[in-house]
């Protein structure tokens, strides 16, 4: 199979999906003459040309909202955040008429919406560029939930995003863009939430998502090799819906769980899987759930010290054996 | 009123020379007697309609806000009787009015205030979210001012597929000042997009007056976007058809957005929750009642003009007065939706699960 970055299989979903569907329209600042914040979209205004690859001015409540009724009427936009921090400004549009206009209308409107973009830390652009709002956007129903890991799963997942009828936000991560995976060349998609067991282990769960996923693998290696744990990777691949059936599974495999993600303590994704894990799979468990979160505090600059706030290999490892004790 | 008393308020000349009369006006000339009839019997179904929530609401019938659209009539109306079949309409929360203009049945509007399954929106949506996507009726918002993204939404997608069409995009003379409006003024004449961004000035952003809360003239703020803005009286049905058909043609012939600033006034509060005594006077209500109430207004033209009589004045009340309690009385035995519907229209997916494709669990305990 051929190596693609991450950054080119999102691109792949885009092109792919804007061939398939007339309706696809695909915009965003600087997505189109610039080629894309971080060259995600790079090449497809010469392919698609602007009718298709529409720049935006940065108005994000403004060109959300008009995605989002543009949608209510049959278009399928896929928008791109240059970052996912800026959900904030466009937070009435996303969460109040995107997740809600089905529901108030009685289910009489779809918003065959994706908003798309990249949402994390360690690019050391301080607290206002590095949020996870992945439990915010969860939190609420009518909204689907995307965090792709690799290459492979992030073009499969895209185009399942791109055809699905209800909004999807899909989370991608700029530390992951250059990362290469095996990709096939040919047509295939993923179900959004299904679940991908990315390394399989016996002594532990490590139940995880995004980047954390690649933490994970490391920590998993290192628990292997130094320590004679097996370690079982579990990658969500979708907040919501969520495949907890996989994650149940493997903790009646390995009766002890580690949550790993990037994301603030506090009702958190984690939060929300420890409860799930402890009201049905009390049974199954020999320990307490454990927990490696980002430290709880607005997204330092410091490039190295960022490193440390966030899940890396180290902590994750540390947080296994605190696990395993 | 008070923002009469604004030293901005001066009207701009409307885009073209006003007829004298605006019953002259083309689109208003070619009107048979029975279309007329229909706009003045549009305007009495609204009132007594709003006056039979109203009375619901007392009798606590109905929870939440109810928005009364009383004394707005010929806005609505107007606007409304000018839509092709690829014209949409999109408004806030004071949103019943646009809806019976746009020809929803009052039963299911009604069922929806008593929050009842035979609702339009199944008892989902309540006063401030009525939906009617087969009669181009897009809602129905809540927030202040976060419709207007959505709208302009509708023009793109009009534009994208190629129909000839516009959006109408209401909001109230409050929503002038959020950000998400000016996003979308700004969008939609960068990209020449059909839309035309009605603001039902009313006077007062619930209770404080346009004096009070915006600097300079509403519409003006269009030409900032390089868009046509217009202003015109909303009491005269005649005269918002003649404006809006200028701006409404502009938009589905050469693609160009503009916003109109019709004036009006609304009888109750901001809400029926809205004492309504601490910032206006009982006189200044009376006194658009009794001068510029948009029925009384029009049906002293059609009585003029041989139009209507006495006893078509009357059967049109008592047709309105029982379609409104025949309403209510639906309203009244329909079922509330089971705490099992609870969970339906959130997604399509989980609505339409023979075609669902994700898996996992869409809700959660």
């Amino acid at each position: 199979m051929p190596l693609i970055t991450y950054r080119e299989a999102v691109r792949h979903a885009l092109a792919e999906e804007l061939e398939r569907d007339a309706n696809v329209v695909v915009m965003g600042e600087e997505v189109a003459q610039f080629n894309g914040a971080y060259k995600v979209t790079e090449g497809l205004l010469a392919k698609f040309g602007p009718q298709r690859i529409v720049d935006t001015p940065i108005s994000e409540a403004g060109f959300i909202g008009m995605g989002i009724g543009a949608s209510m009427l049959g278009v399928r936009p896929v928008m791109e955040l240059m970052f996912w921090s800026f959900y904030s400004v466009a937070f009435d549009q996303i969460l109040n008429n995107a997740a809600n206009v089905r529901y108030m209308s009685g289910g009489q409107i779809n918003c065959p919406i994706v908003i798309r973009g990249p949402a994390n830390g360690g690019t050391n652009v301080g607290a206002t560029h590095s949020h996870t709002p992945e439990n915010v956007l969860a939190n609420h129903p009518g909204v689907k939930v995307v965090v792709p890991s690799t290459a492979y799963d992030a073009k499969g997942l895209l185009k399942s995003s791109i055809r699905d009828n209800d909004p999807v936000f899909f989370l991608e991560n700029t530390m992951l863009y250059g990362e290469k995976g095996e990709v096939p060349e040919g047509e295939y998609t993923i179900p959004l939430g299904l679940a991908d067991v990315k390394r399989e282990g016996k002594d532990l769960t490590i139940v995880t998502y995004g980047r954390s996923v690649h933490h994970s693998l490391a920590a998993a290696a290192i628990l292997e090799s130094e320590h004679k744990i097996s370690a079982e990777v579990v990658d969500l691949r979708t907040i919501r819906p969520l495949d907890f059936d996989t994650v149940a599974k493997s903790v009646a495999k390995t009766h002890r769980v580690l949550i790993v993600e990037e994301q603030k303590p506090f009702a958190s994704v984690g939060s929300q899987l420890a409860f799930m894990i402890q009201r049905e799979c009390f049974d199954d468990l020999d320990g307490p759930i454990h927990r490696l979160a980002t430290v709880d505090a607005p997204a330092i600059y410091s490039p190295p010290v960022e490193v440390e706030q966030l899940p890396n290999p180290q902590r994750v490892l540390k947080a296994a054996l605190a696990a395993m004790a | 009123m008070s923002k009469k008393s604004t030293a901005s308020a001066e009207k701009k000349p409307a885009p073209e020379a006003k007829p004298a009369d605006f019953a002259q006006a083309p689109i208003n000339a070619r009107l048979s007697r029975d279309e007329k009839i229909e706009l003045h019997r549009k305007m009495v179904r609204i009132r007594r309609f709003e006056e039979r929530s109203l009375r619901a609401y007392q009798a606590k019938k109905i929870g939440g806000f109810l928005h009364l659209y009383i004394g707005q009539e010929a806005v609505a109306v107007g606007c409304c009787s000018l839509m092709g079949k690829h014209d949409h309409v999109i408004t806030a929360y004071r949103d019943h009015g646009h809806a019976i203009a746009v020809g929803m049945d009052t039963k299911p509007l009604m069922a929806e205030l008593y929050g009842k399954a035979t609702g339009c929106s199944k008892g989902k949506g309540g006063s401030m979210h009525y939906f009617a996507p087969d009669k181009n009726f897009w809602g129905g918002h809540g927030i202040v001012g976060g419709q207007i993204p959505l709208g302009t939404g509708l023009a793109y997608a009009l534009k994208y597929k190629g129909l000839k069409g516009a959006a109408m995009a209401f909001m109230g003379d409050g929503a002038v000042n959020q950000g998400a409006v000016h996003e979308a003024y700004n969008l939609a004449s960068l990209w020449n997009l059909p839309v035309v961004f009605v603001i039902e000035n009313n006077g007062y952003s619930m209770g404080t007056s346009q004096a009070r809360s915006s600097a300079g003239q509403l519409a003006q703020r269009a030409a900032g976007y390089d868009m046509e803005w217009g202003q015109c009286n909303g009491h005269d049905v005649y005269e918002v058809r003649a404006t809006m058909d200028h701006f409404l043609a502009k938009a589905r012939d050469q693609q160009r957005p503009s916003t109109v600033e019709i004036d009006t006034y609304r009888y109750r509060g901001h809400s029926v929750a809205d004492p309504d005594n601490t910032y206006r006077s009982k006189q200044e209500i009376e006194e658009y009642r009794k001068t510029k109430d948009p029925i009384q207004v029009f049906q002293n033209k059609l009585v003029a003009e041989g139009v209507l009589d006495e006893a078509l004045i009357e059967k049109i009340d008592a047709e309105a007065r029982a379609e409104a309690d025949a309403a209510a009385d639906f309203s009244e035995i329909s079922p509330y939706p089971t705490p099992a519907d609870i969970q339906t229209d959130v997604y399509w997916e989980s609505d339409n699960p023979a075609e669902r494709k994700s898996q996992g669990r869409l809700f959660f305990e």
